[in-house]
């Protein structure tokens, strides 16, 4: 008999799930959901513009959608289309990978002025997301961005504010984007963390590759780099954090280069306490800082000193770490923003040992948004583990009947609603790879829903 | 002070061992960061496109049949090994793949991921690779049971000098489910 899994969410956690679990059971049959038309999650909507070889993961999962045993269900949503209720009924496992759609706030005077966005509004905006196209960003007023985060997402939005546009013109970026950014005035860029550069969280690709960035100029203070018996061991511990931290000394050892008429500053030991409005109280045109120390051992403590500046600034990008998102019926943690789980068993509470039958989670609705993409197959690994586990004791319903598929498929055509499948998606993909290649891009996103549908959904009905 | 680029290669060599131990020692005052032309740069084209010409035309097809041959075994996790032939020239990741071995190769050996991070068993034989690039340590960075002898598949080439090298596959997991183990919170 079958074993009927649902995988909501086309990103790396789902297909890096469905990969396993095919593999694992002949006699699986896997339906991946996804809400946008297009599949891939953050591989098409968050890997930069400018980094392709990234995106070569993209086949591997194309192959797992390809296999017979596996049906993608795109322009399907979780919630909307069909509750966790519902699927929980028609498939013997159900695993929610849907990520990490909202972000953490700071939580500060003037978050909601205009011209404060979080990175990841940003990401979407250039990386052609359905939902990040209308993002109200005006770049040709600003001379100056201020990025609050010094993570691999805040590297990435200060790297494609300072890349020349012509360079980006021949990537994946939206059309959208490159054109904005072709009459952009942002000539000087602020990467602002709240520690020191032992503590930076970016990693070395990407800061080797900005600090590299052709026509920048970059700032260090000299005086951010001494390191304290604490940083040092801190350092010792982690090879991350070490070749990261050679980075940042080499660069602020070379004398700056004239003729160079973009910079990027990295500052360091500064936090946000409130973004400051311009004189019409509406725009933004100010970050007011407090100076931090480390203080203690084990655990360090992070204190203001007192002291206080600020930095003119015409656009703020929040680069501080994204958040899950809660559904109906599903437990979840609102703090940490993940769903309590043991090794992917979803918890019915983070109070209990007791876990809900048949549900699990991957990915970063599971661990918190951290990590890469490699990251999720071991995460995958880990929950096809407990599956396993559960259906070798038969845990799972003892594998009764359920429809699975053809479940879904009535409750959607109940409903009305058209769902793309795999071959559609196949077809957007060819016209996305036309349309790019007549202006010498990879692709030319297709950033429109309604259009992606019209191409997607043609010649569905049998 | 500039140096040649041999003695370079064989302070690097003598440094590698300092290196792993003190962060100071590593900021090398002698050598710019490279700028980054995005325009010169092209991504290495992955591995699967240039294994597919490569079985399409003829000429090379029979040259890969006349290389020499290395001895190659990869042990996985449960510690089953599989021995291979490997022909001089192809990379570890490219032979797994050839003879269905699990090696994960997410970016096809676009140094854009750590997923054929492979351990090697000889430490003799590891000492015989030539230095990883800056950019094959920025993947190893990120790569899961890193050790001392650790590389990237896609970036070990077989060469005479590697015959016999045993490589183990890291355990894809960090936790293990124990039957009767009780929760942590989470």
């Amino acid at each position: 008999m079958p074993l009927h899994v649902c995988v909501v969410g086309s990103g790396p956690a789902g297909f890096y799930v469905a990969k396993k679990l095919l593999k694992r059971f002949d006699f699986a049959r896997v339906d991946i959901l996804e809400r946008l038309p297009a599949p891939f999650g953050l591989v098409r909507s968050g890997v930069a513009p400018d980094h392709p070889e990234t995106k070569v993961v993209i086949n591997q999962f194309s192959r797992t959608a390809e296999d017979e045993r596996c049906r993608f269900f795109g322009n399907v949503c979780l919630g909307t289309d069909v509750s966790l209720e519902e699927l929980r009924k028609i498939y013997h496992v159900v695993v929610l990978a849907y990520g990490a759609e909202s972000d953490h706030r700071l939580g500060i005077p003037g978050e909601d002025l205009e011209g404060v966005f979080s990175a990841r509004q940003f990401v979407w905006w250039y990386n052609g997301h359905p939902d990040g196209k209308d993002l109200p960003i005006n770049l040709n007023n600003v001379e100056t961005a201020v990025v609050l985060g010094q993570g691999n997402v805040a590297l990435d939005v200060a790297r494609i504010l300072l890349r020349s546009p012509s360079e980006l013109s021949s990537t994946d970026i939206a059309e959208h984007a490159v054109k904005a950014l072709r009459t952009s005035r942002i000539r000087k860029v602020y990467v602002v963390g709240r520690r020191g550069p032992v503590q930076a969280a970016c990693t070395a690709k990407e800061l080797r590759e900005i600090l590299g960035l052709k026509g920048v100029e970059i700032v260090i203070n000299e005086a951010d780099l001494q390191t304290t018996d604490c940083d040092l061991e801190e350092l010792q511990s982690s090879r991350i954090h070490k070749r990261v931290f050679d980075l940042f000394c080499k660069s602020a050892t070379f004398t700056k280069c004239a003729g160079r008429d973009k910079q990027l500053q990295f500052v360091f030991f500064r936090a946000p306490v409130s973004l400051l409005a311009a004189e019409d109280g509406i725009h933004v045109r100010g970050v007011h800082l407090q100076k931090t120390r480390l203080e203690g051992n084990n655990p360090r403590k992070l204190v203001g000193t007192g002291e206080f500046e600020e930095l003119d600034c015409g656009l703020v990008l929040k680069s501080i770490g994204y958040k899950s998102l809660p559904v109906p019926d599903l437990p979840f943690d609102h703090k940490k923003g993940v769903v309590p789980n043991y090794f992917g068993r979803v918890r019915s509470s983070d109070a209990t040992n007791e876990t809900e039958r048949g549900l699990y989670v991957a990915g970063w609705l599971k661990r918190g948004p951290t990590g890469i993409i490699g990251t999720n197959e071991v995460c995958a690994q880990e929950v096809v583990t407990s599956i396993e586990e559960d259906v070798n004791r038969a845990v799972v319903s003892n594998l009764k009947e359920v429809p699975g598929s053809v479940g879904l498929e009535s409750i959607l055509s109940e409903k009305n609603k058209r769902y793309i499948t795999f071959e559609g998606w196949e077809r957007l993909n060819e016209t996305e790879m036309e349309k790019g290649a007549v202006k010498g891009k990879p692709r030319e996103k297709i950033v429109g829903i309604d259009e992606a549908l019209a191409i997607g959904l043609a010649k569905e009905k049998e | 002070m500039s140096l040649s680029a041999a003695a370079r290669r064989s302070l690097a060599q003598r440094c590698s061992h300092l290196r792993r131990e003190s962060p100071l020692l590593w900021c090398h005052r002698s050598s710019a960061p490279q700028e980054h032309d995005l325009g010169s740069r092209r991504p290495p084209q992955p591995w699967s496109s240039r294994l597919r010409s490569r079985a399409f035309s003829s000429p090379s097809a029979a040259s890969e049949q006349d290389k020499p041959k290395i001895s190659v075994t990869f042990v996985d996790k449960n510690g089953s090994e599989k021995s291979i032939q490997v022909p001089v020239g192809m990379s570890m990741l490219e032979a797994a793949h050839e003879n269905e071995i699990e090696l994960e190769g997410a970016c096809e050996g676009s140094l854009a991921c750590s997923t054929c991070h492979v351990i090697f068993m000889d430490e003799e034989l590891y000492q015989k690779l030539p230095e990883p690039s800056d950019e094959e340590n920025d993947m190893l960075d990120l790569a899961f049971g890193l050790t001392e002898t650790s590389r990237l598949g896609c970036q070990i080439i077989a060469k005479p000098e590697l015959d016999g090298m045993r490589l183990a596959l890291p355990p894809a997991t960090r936790n293990f489910a124990v039957d009767g183990h009780v929760p942590k919170p989470h």
